[in-house]
Order: structure tokens, then C-alpha cells, then sequence
């Protein structure tokens, strides 16, 4: 790749873009803002939809019913409010999603950064810590934990899944927080005499946020997408509306032998919409941690302004 | 050598720590599952008060014993082997019940993983080859196949190719009513018809997560300078894609392969409840259903256990396919 930056031409061409500034937010680029958008109206939809719409759990005498003008998602076998159901449901897995996001991110930079930068025996036992946990199996041990709990909340649904999900990116943090210990800066913050506190802070800390948003990120989607399938096989929190619980009673419900695609369909599309959403907003931030995906793309060589011809000879000198 | 000690003794402590929380797991929990368990027992025929015995030290609940004694008690029970007797299949062993449900979830989940990872790094080889070029259009379409929750794709896919235009039948691992187990041509190719559908579910759900990373590796490596002098000496650009570039980058990938393995068996659970099929997932969910802790803890374990012989496994691989790491150690 870097043979078509050494052509003169292109070097030109590049030098007339403006200088280029430190990068702390994302380039807004289309991917970014579709994820962004999907994200906030979802987001909205989960916090405003349930005081605009009725009881999600009224049994009516009409059950079974296609979308139709008061019931714009139809009706369940009992005749609920499908779409009642999925503000609700909406708002019970993004909270999920939330709760094991940030408890992933305390779990997993306690362990991966703090480990790290001790070095030493707490990195050793953190690391080996980390390891152990990577390779119990989590979803048969949450299914173990949660069988011997029979009531169980929201929140104790997401704390199981946060103590089963962080050991990965801890890992990933790690290895990320080894590599920037070792550079020359932080050697020289630490010869200057700057306290431990101070460089983990302001040091080390700001290289590691786009990684810890992209944790987080995937943090969240397997939140909800873990309880989704917790609920589906009837292990989710007693009592609450997730996206999963709505596919478990639809599944319980025969709404797929009986084609009510009403009932099954949006829950699953909103996972699935979400995902999508969270991972294209993923993109963006890969962008930054890993610039070499960046570079070099057809898009960017676009916008140094070169013609077809051009973009043509300087792609077949790459290859 | 010593690379290989470590990689054992860390095996061991891991298959330790699993153990452990297998014994210590049913005293933190609130309820009392000896209770439960005797309760169900007692529906299929008298309880002696030594299988109520037995019960109580398998679930570590035995109060008149200190509780060292006890988690000795369960070690030496584990290492000969007795995992108790299943409730969900009284008085069938958990063992036994555990050795005909195994098969059929590595076989299904295990070989559909494999097929996965092999279409999702050779695709992402080429796509990181040529940027973009078609196939690597295909990523982020492909990663967002993967948002789609897994269950509810089967489900939509069971719907389709089950109930609409029946070209799949709809449940089970074989035709239990023309064929029956052994190795006849009838049977075998009654799996195979059976398994296609849950296999594709999962090839389809994993494929574009492994072409993502392999694609990035992929990119990354060919901006080395080693690819550079490779392009310079003139070598073949096939050559130069697979043994200079694709080698390098499929090494993360492998690991990553050695993490997945843990959700072969983990995943299964999702996919046999969906499809119904006989494996060791919906043994899983029978015994949870069931308040079946014996065979619950015993499937736990199995799943543990095999999860940390196949890592081990791809360590000792890894140790062939990049010599770097054994000369670290």
C-alpha cells in the first residue's frame, strides 16, 4: 500500500488536503450516521414509547388479529397489544444491554488496565484470573446459575451476564495496555516523577478510550442479545418485557405454525436492527484504533481528487 | 518444553477453578435443591435414605460433614467417574445419559463451527486481498447477518424451509419412525438430512464474524514491509497472498477459533431447543426443566472439561503453525 503514497502525483494530491488534526471523535461517515440515527430512534422508542402506548399485558377477546389501525401490530393468542408489547420490551432489554455494558467496562478495565499496568505478580494473577474466566463456558454457567435461582430480577439477569461476558475484552484491554506501558512517553512521565495515579489517568488512559468504546459497544449487544436468548429458553428475569421474553411467548404461543409473522417478527428485527446499528457504529471506531483499515480505501482515495485514470494506474501499482 | 508445562499447569488450574465452582455453586444459591431433587425422585419410587444420601453429597448439602471433607468427598467421587443419577431420565446415569447426547452436539455444532471458520477466513483472505473488490463489499452486509439474534434466524429459517416450503423436516436429529441408530447407509444419511438445516443456521450466523477478522488481519499484513520485499523479489502474487500474507494474519484467527470452541457446546443449547435435536444442550435445558442437578452439574462439567481439552489442543497447534511462541518460552 505504501508504494502509491511515495508516487509524487499522489503526495501532491494529498498535500492539498487540509492538515490533518488529532482525531478524537469518529469521521462522520455514512455508516457512522446511519448507526448513530437507528441508535437514537431506538433509544427514544424504548424511553418515550411506554408512556405513550397502552397496557402491554391486557388480555382482550380478540386474539390472533393482523395489523390493523388500533392494533398496529396486531394482537397476540390473548389478545394483547403486540406493539404495547415491544415499547415495553424495547425499554427492558436496552436497560439489560445498559446495566451489563457498564458493568463490562468497571469488570473488565479493573482487570485488564489496572493488571496491566501494575505489572508484576498483580498482572500475572489478574492475567491468569482473566484467562480462567475466558474459558469456562459462559452461557451453560449462566443457565447453571440461573436454574438454582427461581425469582430473579432484571438487574440479577444482567449481572450474571456481565460476570460471564467480561473476560474477553479484559484480554483484549491487556494486551492493548502492555503495548503503551512500554513507550517512551510514559518511561519519561515516569522518570519526571509523575504518580502512578496520574499516568494510568492522563497518560495511559485517553490511548485506551476508543478501544473501551468499542468494548463497550460489544458489550452491550451481547447483553441483550444474551438475554434474548436466556428468555427464549425461559430463563430470563420473572415478570419483565425484553424482546426476548416476546419471542419466547410467541414461540410458546404457536405463532410461527399459525404464520402470526406479527407477533414474531418485530421483536427479532429489533435485535437485529439494534446490532446492526451498534456494529456500524463499531466500524467507525475500528477506524481509529487501527488506521490501517483506514487508509487507502477506495473512498478515501476518491477524495484526493483523482481522476478515474488516475485511481486506475494507482490501484495496478499496487497490485 | 517448558512452554508445554506452563500451557498444562494452567489447564489444571482452570479444570480446577471449574471444579470448584461446580461444588460451590448450589451452596451459594438460595432454595434447597436436595430438596427438589428427592421430591422428584420420589414420584418414580421409593427414596432410600442413602440415595438421599448420595444426592446430598453430590449437591455438597451435607450438613453432618465438615465442608473440606465434603469437597474431598466430591473430588475423588468426580475422578472415579460417578456423576450421580439422572432424575430427568431415572434411573438412567448421568454419565450414560451424557455419552448419548455428546455425539450428536459435536458432531452437528463442532463440524458446522469448522465449515464456519474455514468459508469465513478464506473469504476474508481474499477480501483483505483486494480491497474493495465484491467480496469485500460483502463484510459489513455479512457482519450485520451476525446482529441477527441466532435463535430468532433459525426460527424464521425452520418457518421457511420447515413449515412453508417443507424441503427440511422440522425436529429431531433423525426419522425415528423408518430408521433406527447404527451404522447403515439409512440412518447415517437420515442425520445428514436432518442436521443440514441446523447447520446452515449456524454456518450462516457465524460465517461473517470470522471473514471480519480475518479481512482486517489481512489488510494490516500486507502493509508490512516483509509483503513489500516479497513483491520486489517478484514472487508470484498467489504465493505472496498465501504463505507470506494469509499465514501471518490467520494466526489471531486461530485463536480466536480455540475461543469458539468454548461456544460449540455453549450454542447448542440455542440451536437443539430450537430444532429439538437429541444433543447435550437439550439435555441441559431437560435437567434445568426438571430440577435435575445431578445431571445439570454433570453436563456443566463435561462442557468444561471438553472446552479446555480442545484449547489445550489448539495451543499445542498454535506451537506448530507459529514458531514464535515457542521461542518465547
Amino acid at each position: 500500500m505504501s508504494t502509491a503514497t511515495q508516487d509524487p502525483a499522489l503526495a501532491a494530491a494529498a498535500a492539498t488536503t487540509q492538515p490533518r488534526r488529532r482525531r478524537t471523535l469518529p469521521p462522520m461517515t455514512p455508516k457512522l450516521g446511519v448507526g448513530l440515527a437507528i441508535t437514537i430512534v431506538i433509544v427514544l422508542f424504548g424511553t418515550l414509547g411506554p408512556l405513550l402506548v397502552g397496557s402491554p399485558s391486557e388480555v382482550r377477546n380478540i386474539g390472533m388479529t393482523p395489523p390493523s389501525s388500533e392494533f398496529w401490530l396486531g394482537t397476540t393468542q390473548t389478545g394483547q397489544d403486540v406493539f404495547a408489547q415491544l415499547a415495553h420490551a424495547t425499554r427492558g432489554s436496552l436497560l439489560i444491554g445498559l446495566v451489563v455494558g457498564v458493568l463490562t467496562l468497571l469488570l473488565s478495565s479493573f482487570f485488564g488496565v489496572v493488571g496491566a499496568f501494575a505489572g508484576g505478580w498483580t498482572d500475572e494473577a489478574f492475567s491468569l484470573f482473566t484467562n480462567v474466566m475466558l474459558v469456562i463456558p459462559g452461557l451453560p454457567l449462566v443457565i447453571v446459575i440461573s436454574s438454582y435461582v427461581t425469582q430473579k430480577s432484571v438487574w440479577m439477569v444482567a449481572i450474571v451476564l456481565a460476570i460471564t461476558s467480561w473476560a474477553g475484552s479484559a484480554r483484549v484491554l491487556r494486551g492493548f495496555t502492555l503495548s503503551v506501558r512500554n513507550r517512551d512517553y510514559v518511561l519519561a512521565s515516569r522518570v519526571s516523577g509523575e504518580s502512578s495515579w496520574r499516568i494510568l489517568t492522563v497518560e495511559i488512559l485517553p490511548n485506551l478510550v476508543p478501544l473501551l468504546a468499542s468494548q463497550v459497544v460489544f458489550a452491550v449487544i451481547f447483553g441483550i442479545l444474551g438475554e434474548a436468548g436466556l428468555s427464549f429458553l425461559g430463563l430470563g428475569a420473572t415478570g419483565s418485557f425484553t424482546w426476548g421474553t416476546m419471542l419466547y411467548y410467541a414461540q410458546n404461543g404457536l405463532a410461527l405454525r399459525l404464520g402470526a409473522w406479527w407477533w414474531f417478527v418485530p421483536p427479532g428485527l429489533m435485535l437485529a436492527v439494534f446490532g446492526a446499528a451498534l456494529a456500524l457504529i463499531n466500524f467507525a471506531i475500528d477506524g481509529i484504533i487501527n488506521p490501517k483499515l483506514r487508509d487507502g480505501t477506495r473512498e478515501q482515495r476518491k477524495r484526493w481528487r483523482m481522476t478515474k485514470e488516475q485511481l486506475r494506474e494507482s490501484e495496478e501499482e499496487v497490485q | 518444553m517448558r512452554f508445554l508445562w506452563q500451557k498444562l499447569g494452567f489447564y489444571l488450574v482452570a479444570l480446577w477453578a471449574a471444579l470448584t465452582l461446580n461444588f460451590f455453586l448450589p451452596r451459594w444459591m438460595p432454595g434447597n435443591p436436595v430438596d427438589i431433587m428427592v421430591s422428584k425422585l420420589a414420584q418414580r419410587g421409593e427414596v432410600t435414605p442413602a440415595t438421599r444420601h448420595a444426592i446430598e453429597l453430590l449437591l455438597g448439602m451435607d450438613s453432618s460433614v465438615p465442608i473440606w471433607q465434603q469437597y474431598i468427598d466430591y473430588l475423588q467421587q468426580i475422578f472415579r467417574g460417578d456423576l450421580g443419577v439422572s432424575v430427568a431420565y431415572f434411573p438412567t446415569p448421568v454419565v450414560d445419559v451424557i455419552g448419548q447426547t455428546l455425539p450428536w452436539t459435536v458432531a452437528l455444532v463442532g463440524l458446522s463451527t469448522l465449515i464456519s471458520f474455514v468459508i469465513g477466513v478464506g473469504l476474508g483472505m481474499l477480501a483483505g486481498w483486494k480491497r474493495g473488490s465484491w467480496i469485500d463489499n460483502m463484510v459489513p452486509s455479512l457482519t450485520l447477518l451476525q446482529s441477527i439474534p441466532y435463535f430468532w434466524l433459525a426460527l424464521v429459517l425452520l418457518f421457511l424451509l420447515g413449515s412453508v416450503w417443507q424441503v427440511f423436516p422440522l425436529n429431531g436429529g433423525y426419522d425415528i419412525y423408518t430408521t433406527s441408530p447404527g451404522w447403515t447407509w439409512d440412518f447415517v444419511s437420515s442425520v445428514v438430512y436432518y442436521g443440514t438445516l441446523p447447520a446452515l443456521t449456524i454456518v450462516i450466523s457465524s460465517v461473517g464474524g470470522w471473514m471480519l477478522g480475518m479481512r482486517n488481519m489481512m489488510v494490516s499484513t500486507l502493509s508490512e514491509d516483509y509483503i513489500l520485499t516479497a513483491e520486489a523479489k517478484g514472487l508470484r502474487p498467489s504465493r505472496i497472498r498465501l504463505t507470506y500474507a494469509a499465514r501471518n494474519a490467520v494466526l489471531p484467527s486461530v485463536a480466536g477459533f480455540a475461543i469458539s470452541l468454548g461456544f460449540v457446546v455453549a450454542g447448542s443449547v440455542v440451536t437443539e431447543s430450537v430444532f429439538s435435536y437429541p444433543g447435550i444442550g437439550s439435555a441441559l435445558l431437560s435437567s434445568v426443566n426438571n430440577a435435575d442437578y445431578a445431571l445439570m452439574q454433570g453436563i456443566f462439567l463435561v462442557v468444561t472439561i471438553s472446552v479446555l481439552g480442545a484449547n489445550l489442543l489448539v495451543d499445542l497447534l498454535y506451537t506448530v503453525i507459529d514458531p514464535r511462541t515457542r521461542a518465547r518460552a
